[in-house]
């Protein structure tokens, strides 16, 4: 917990439903979820697959759009908002980390990391300058010029990381981070996340794996749609 | 006010990163692009290569009608097929020279006029040299200022010279060396059949032509009408000019109210002259030249439209096989519209290489062909054929590159992430 710091609410989440077609029937992802997280918390959203906790990550990410329900994020109101206003809304306030790292394999681990400031009114001088302290953030300012192919699975995906991080986004984001990694270097990404979190960055990550949620500070587990269970995790423990 | 400079800064920046993100695009897929923009390649090739060919044949054409005048008049006396006049002897139809009294005061479109008298063909002698079947015909003064044909050495015929029909005359510059004629040969006699004529000028030999100059092989030389034509019993013909290409029609009306006066033809009969206006056969054969170029443009743009399709099945196959990528630049914030402008840019610099290369080839046509056909020596691109098929190529990328644009811009981010 870190009440230590003035935190405010970053998302508020109101009776958020979400339902898919499958044929002729709808079947509901999520049934009416209501949560708050507070600006630098760091959660674990877990639970088996089909408990939804991948529709919420993704409605959390914006990327989706929920049937009813609110989601307010840094109080804005993102539900009735243009495909255009929700891409505003990603580059300005969320970086992604995803499983399988999602990096452009032609473009060097610099470029890669300066891809949401393409899409954000940053000068290429002022780009090049905020990807490199990113790179420096995750360690690895001295492979910025090195194309994916040439990274290990760890390194690729604190690329992803210090891309999620460049735009300094309110929100980070990650799906499964460390799915695709060995459990040592699962444990490094992890160290990373905690280091962010201690520096004041607001982490939700979705997992499957208990011991990964394990470094978070709070969980909420999800099933069949709704929040089974929401509880701080004992300060301190570093696994 | 900040915002509305800005936007446009905004628009241009989103354009280069574009320009360079499909430059590097394409590169990464050379052969492939190359491929896919032979289509474009061959159609704005050909579209060049065909006006370049076009507008070389034009040039040349018109150069020969500028060389033989375009701003010439023709009448001649002519026996309506219809009307009381339709049976009436050649003899009544002929001109007189006072029909054309005054005819300059009241017709103010026209610059010249000049009687000419029937050509004869006349054996001339200098000396132990003999030039057989030499083109005489008896000419005004203005009439070498109509033809364009410039006097060299001496001087035209003088008011004297004219009304008195003097036996002086105008030979050519081929002429005098046939007959081996001094250089300075002004003051000299030749032979005209059996009569002598004094040379009063020189005259530059006639321009080389295109067509229609069976006779080139021929000498000439010029006498005053008069000298020919002593009396009004004789034929002639008339030539005049107007005094500029615009004015043809005016002066061809203003000539055809004057004649049919001084000819007493009566209102509702028809001429007994005809008028033939060189102008109004160039605006003919401008027209068809149009006709012709946008005809042949047509039949090549199809091969441009054809080269699109295949940029547009290029752009699709572009557009699946990055979905993933679309999806993470979704992910971390491209707007929808930048999407659509990363391929639609993408869709136009493929087929604005294209352009340049087939600009490149089109060149290299027409290099050829004004090497290898004749009268077709002027044949290049014109500036404006360039940019035309440079801004028909862009055209195709955009119209084509549009509908893959617009599927990539759509897709759902999610969807697209998870695509495999």
């Amino acid at each position: 917990m870190s009440n230590t710091l003035a935190s405010s609410i970053l998302i508020r989440v109101r009776n958020l439903t979400r339902t898919y077609k499958v044929g002729a029937d709808r079947v509901y992802a999520l049934r009416g979820i209501n949560l708050d997280i507070k600006t630098n918390e760091f959660v674990a959203i877990m639970g088996h697959s089909g408990s939804g906790k991948s529709t919420l990550m993704n409605l959390l990410g914006c990327l989706d759009r929920a049937d009813s329900g609110t989601y307010e994020l840094n109080g804005i109101d993102t539900t009735k908002m243009t495909a255009s206003q929700l891409a505003h809304i990603r580059n300005q306030q969320i970086g992604f980390v995803f499983q399988s790292f999602e990096l452009l394999p032609r473009m060097s681990a610099l470029k890669n990391v300066e891809l949401p400031l393409i899409y954000s009114d940053v000068s290429f001088l002022r780009r090049r300058k905020l990807a490199m302290q990113a790179l420096e953030r995750v360690g690895l300012a001295e492979r910025a010029h090195h194309k994916p192919n040439q990274l290990s699975g760890g390194e690729k995906q604190r690329v992803a990381v210090a891309r999620a991080l460049v735009g300094s986004p309110s929100l980070l984001l990650a799906d499964e981070p460390t799915g695709n990694l060995d459990s040592k270097t699962s444990e490094g990404i992890m160290q990373l996340f905690e280091k962010l979190h201690q520096e004041g960055q607001t982490i939700i990550m979705v997992t499957h794996e208990a011991d990964i949620a394990a470094h978070a500070r709070r969980i909420v587990a999800m099933k069949d749609g709704q929040i089974f269970s929401d509880q701080q995790a004992s300060k301190g423990a570093d696994a | 006010m900040r915002f509305l400079l800005r936007t446009p800064l905004v628009i241009l920046r989103l354009l280069i990163q574009s320009t360079l993100l499909a430059i590097n695009q394409i590169w990464v897929n050379k052969t492939r692009s190359i491929l896919t923009t032979l289509g474009i390649i061959i159609g704005v090739a050909s579209v060049s290569a065909v006006i370049a060919a076009m507008d070389g044949m034009n040039k040349k054409i018109m150069e020969n009608f500028e060389i033989f005048g375009t701003k010439k008049i023709f009448l001649w006396p002519q026996r309506p097929s219809t009307g009381p006049k339709k049976n009436t002897p050649w003899w009544d139809i002929r001109f007189r020279t006072q029909e054309f009294e005054g005819l300059l005061e009241h017709c103010p479109s026209v610059e010249y006029l000049s009687c000419v008298s029937d050509t004869q063909n006349i054996n001339a002698r200098y000396a132990d040299r003999t030039v057989e079947s030499v083109r005489l015909t008896g000419v005004e003064a203005s009439w070498f200022k109509i033809e364009n044909r410039n006097i060299v050495m001496g001087r035209p015929f003088s008011f004297l010279d004219e009304t008195q029909g003097r036996k002086v005359c105008i030979i050519t510059a081929d002429l005098r060396d046939k007959l081996n004629l001094d250089n300075n040969c002004i003051g000299q006699s030749i032979l005209l059949g059996y009569t002598p004529y004094l040379i009063i000028g020189l005259l530059e030999d006639k321009p080389a032509m295109m067509f229609g100059n069976m006779r080139e092989n021929q000498y000439e030389v010029f006498v005053p009408f008069r000298t020919i034509n002593k009396t009004d019993f004789q034929w002639f013909r008339v030539i005049a000019s107007c005094k500029n290409a615009e004015v043809a029609e005016e002066a061809k009306a203003e000539i055809q109210f004057f004649l049919r006066r001084s000819r007493n033809i009566k209102p509702g009969e028809p001429d007994t002259f005809g008028v033939f206006l060189m102008e109004s056969e160039v605006q003919q054969f401008k027209k068809v030249m149009g006709m012709i170029t946008l005809v042949a443009f047509g039949i090549v743009s199809i091969s441009l439209l054809v080269g699109g399709v295949g940029i547009m099945n290029i752009m699709l196959v572009s557009v699946s096989e990055r979905t993933r990528e679309i999806g993470l630049r979704k992910a971390v914030g491209a707007k929808p519209s930048a999407i659509l402008t990363q391929f639609l840019v993408e869709s136009v610099v493929l087929c604005m290489i294209g352009g340049a290369i087939g600009v490149f080839l089109g060149h290299g046509f027409a290099k050829l062909i004004s090497k290898s056909a004749p009268l077709m020596e002027q044949t290049q691109i014109p500036a404006w054929a360039i940019v035309l098929s440079f801004g028909f190529a862009g055209a195709v990328g955009i119209i084509f590159g549009m509908f893959p644009a617009i599927k990539a811009a759509r897709l759902n981010p999610i969807d697209a992430l998870r695509h495999e």
